[in-house]
């Protein structure tokens, strides 16, 4: 088994859904997918992150701690999510990723963690 | 010793591709299933121009590379990582005490899918499409790097460095060694065809080689063993066929001067007809189903040209309308100039020129090369030479270009 990084990248320019049902859908579809990995006995662990403008970075450059408002890197797309689910293979994460995108309307990027 | 190289080099085009699939799924590790490959063919080498070459080459490649790998996990200091690894595509849990004899145990395992499984590893929709055709071209048909990247026109480093890392996702994203699921199999089936197709394409008119047989046969030959494996997917059906008859044509398609003849001029007593006759045979069969699909309508197509004793007898109405079909499920410009061909057999050049100078197809040397015949039909014969003369700018292709140097010189 190996475990798989799903995480959602959300455009941040622009609003992320048109209206509240729509917020209301994806936060149901997205429930019911949490309940349907677990149920699997494939869950290890997921989260919704705050919006990039609450970040903080930090960085020691020769010593010196240089922290800085925001995210690390300037781009539109940014994590929005994840979810860390145990797989047998790279063809059963696409599928539950298929069904991850499906809920929480976004899409989902499927990485292996580093063996130990 | 150069007929003995010679035909070692035969045969490690022809069996490397099986052996190394063989090797893969012993071992599950593609990098180590390689080594042991090219470690074989060393050892061939040695041996062969002293013992002579054995009875059953391809026999002595394989056992010969699974003793070499055998000895090598045996010895390995990292024989537990690889072994996980090897579970990883075998879908064992790796708990086996002894890694060399659970790879010993597999020597005796039904080899017959082992190349659908790594056809289908190589052609996984997590890699991009060059990826798929280059590891297709490595591991399937045992072509060099170098070769691989001439064909993709990169540098051999720039090939190399792609299959590694190619290679190296398929072993830490886990991608599975194995033919999949019916209800994932059309999807995945899909790519699969489509770098078959291009392997094949890449063997009856190469951009390296005028003409690769070995490729055309070895993409055949998959197809058929696809075909066989998957009776109920008319696609698979449908591809086969093409190359069937596409290749039917081999015989007749150059001159005793290795020159290209175009299908209007060739001598069609040259044609296979036993390959005509199994292609037409699997096409019926196919359209029977009701599912038609490009690959389908292609090979009808090209049913319809070996119908016809004589160029002269071709059915060209049944021919566009085929390629109206075609069309319809596949809309590409290419599609377009392809029907544009039965156009002028049917509506005269001058409306086929109409359609072919609307395409965006410039830097496609096919593309010149139907306006030059279009204008030298219709009598503008210094266009037609230009036209010719730029299409040999655009093949990579050595008889192609020649002919259409000749073509433009004699107009």
């Amino acid at each position: 088994m190996t475990e798989y990084l799903f995480s959602v990248h959300h455009d941040y320019s622009k609003p992320l859904f048109d209206d509240d049902a729509d917020v209301e859908a994806m936060f149901r579809d997205t429930a019911a997918f949490n309940d349907e990995a677990q149920a699997a006995g494939i869950y290890v662990f997921a989260g919704g992150l705050e919006a990039p403008d609450t970040a903080t970075t930090v960085h020691v450059r020769e010593g010196q701690t240089v922290t800085t408002d925001g995210p690390y890197a300037e781009a539109r797309e940014r994590i929005g999510g994840f979810w860390i689910l145990e797989l047998p293979d790279l063809d059963a994460a696409l599928a539950w990723a298929a069904k991850a995108s499906a809920a929480c309307q976004g899409p989902v990027e499927v990485r292996p963690f580093q063996g130990v | 010793m150069t007929t003995t190289q010679d035909e070692l080099a035969a045969v490690f085009r022809r069996e490397s591709g099986r052996a190394v699939a063989t090797l893969v799924r012993m071992l599950g590790d593609i990098d180590a299933a390689e080594e042991a490959v090219q470690d074989a063919f060393v050892r061939a080498l040695e041996h062969w121009p002293r013992d002579g070459i054995p009875p059953s080459p391809a026999a002595w490649i394989v056992a010969t590379a699974k003793n070499r790998a055998i000895d090598v996990v045996r010895r390995e200091s990292t024989r537990e990582e690889r072994y996980r690894r090897r579970a990883v595509l075998t879908g064992d849990d790796g708990t086996q005490a002894d890694p060399a004899s659970a790879v010993a145990e597999r020597l005796d395992e039904s080899v017959a899918d082992d190349q659908l499984r790594l056809i289908f590893t190589c052609c996984h929709p997590a890699l991009g499409m060059e990826a798929r055709v280059a590891l297709t071209l490595r591991l399937i048909a045992g072509l060099e790097t170098r070769d691989i990247a001439r064909a993709f026109l990169v540098p051999e480093a720039t090939m190399a460095q792609r299959l590694t890392r190619a290679k190296r996702k398929i072993a830490t994203a886990r991608i599975p060694y194995r033919v999949p699921p019916s209800e994932e199999l059309p999807a995945r089936l899909e790519a699969v065809l489509a770098v078959l197709y291009l392997v094949f394409n890449e063997g009856y008119s190469g951009t390296t080689d005028a003409t690769r047989p070995d490729l055309a046969r070895e993409a055949t030959r998959l197809t058929r063993e696809l075909h066989r494996l998957l009776p109920e997917e008319p696609e698979a059906s449908g591809l086969l066929a093409l190359m069937l008859l596409t290749e039917s044509r081999r015989p007749a398609r150059f001159d005793g001067d290795g020159h290209v003849v175009l299908l209007e001029s060739q001598d069609r007593s040259r044609w296979d007809a036993g390959l005509i006759e199994e292609g037409q045979a699997v096409v019926l069969d196919c359209l029977r189903r009701g599912r038609p699909g490009p690959y389908q309508v292609q090979a009808a197509i090209a049913a319809v040209h070996s119908d016809a004793t004589r160029f002269e007898d071709t059915d060209w109405r049944q021919i566009l309308t085929l390629y109206d079909q075609l069309f319809a499920l596949h809309p590409t410009a290419v599609v377009e100039l392809n029907r544009a061909v039965a156009l002028a057999e049917v509506r005269g050049p001058g409306a086929a020129l109409a359609v072919v100078d609307g395409l965006p197809l410039e830097r496609y040397h096919l593309w010149h090369a139907t306006r030059a015949n279009l204008l030298n039909r219709l009598g503008r014969t210094a266009d037609a030479r230009a036209a010719y003369a730029t299409a040999a700018e655009f093949t990579e292709n050595p008889a192609e270009r020649a002919f259409l140097l000749e073509r433009a010189e004699r107009g």
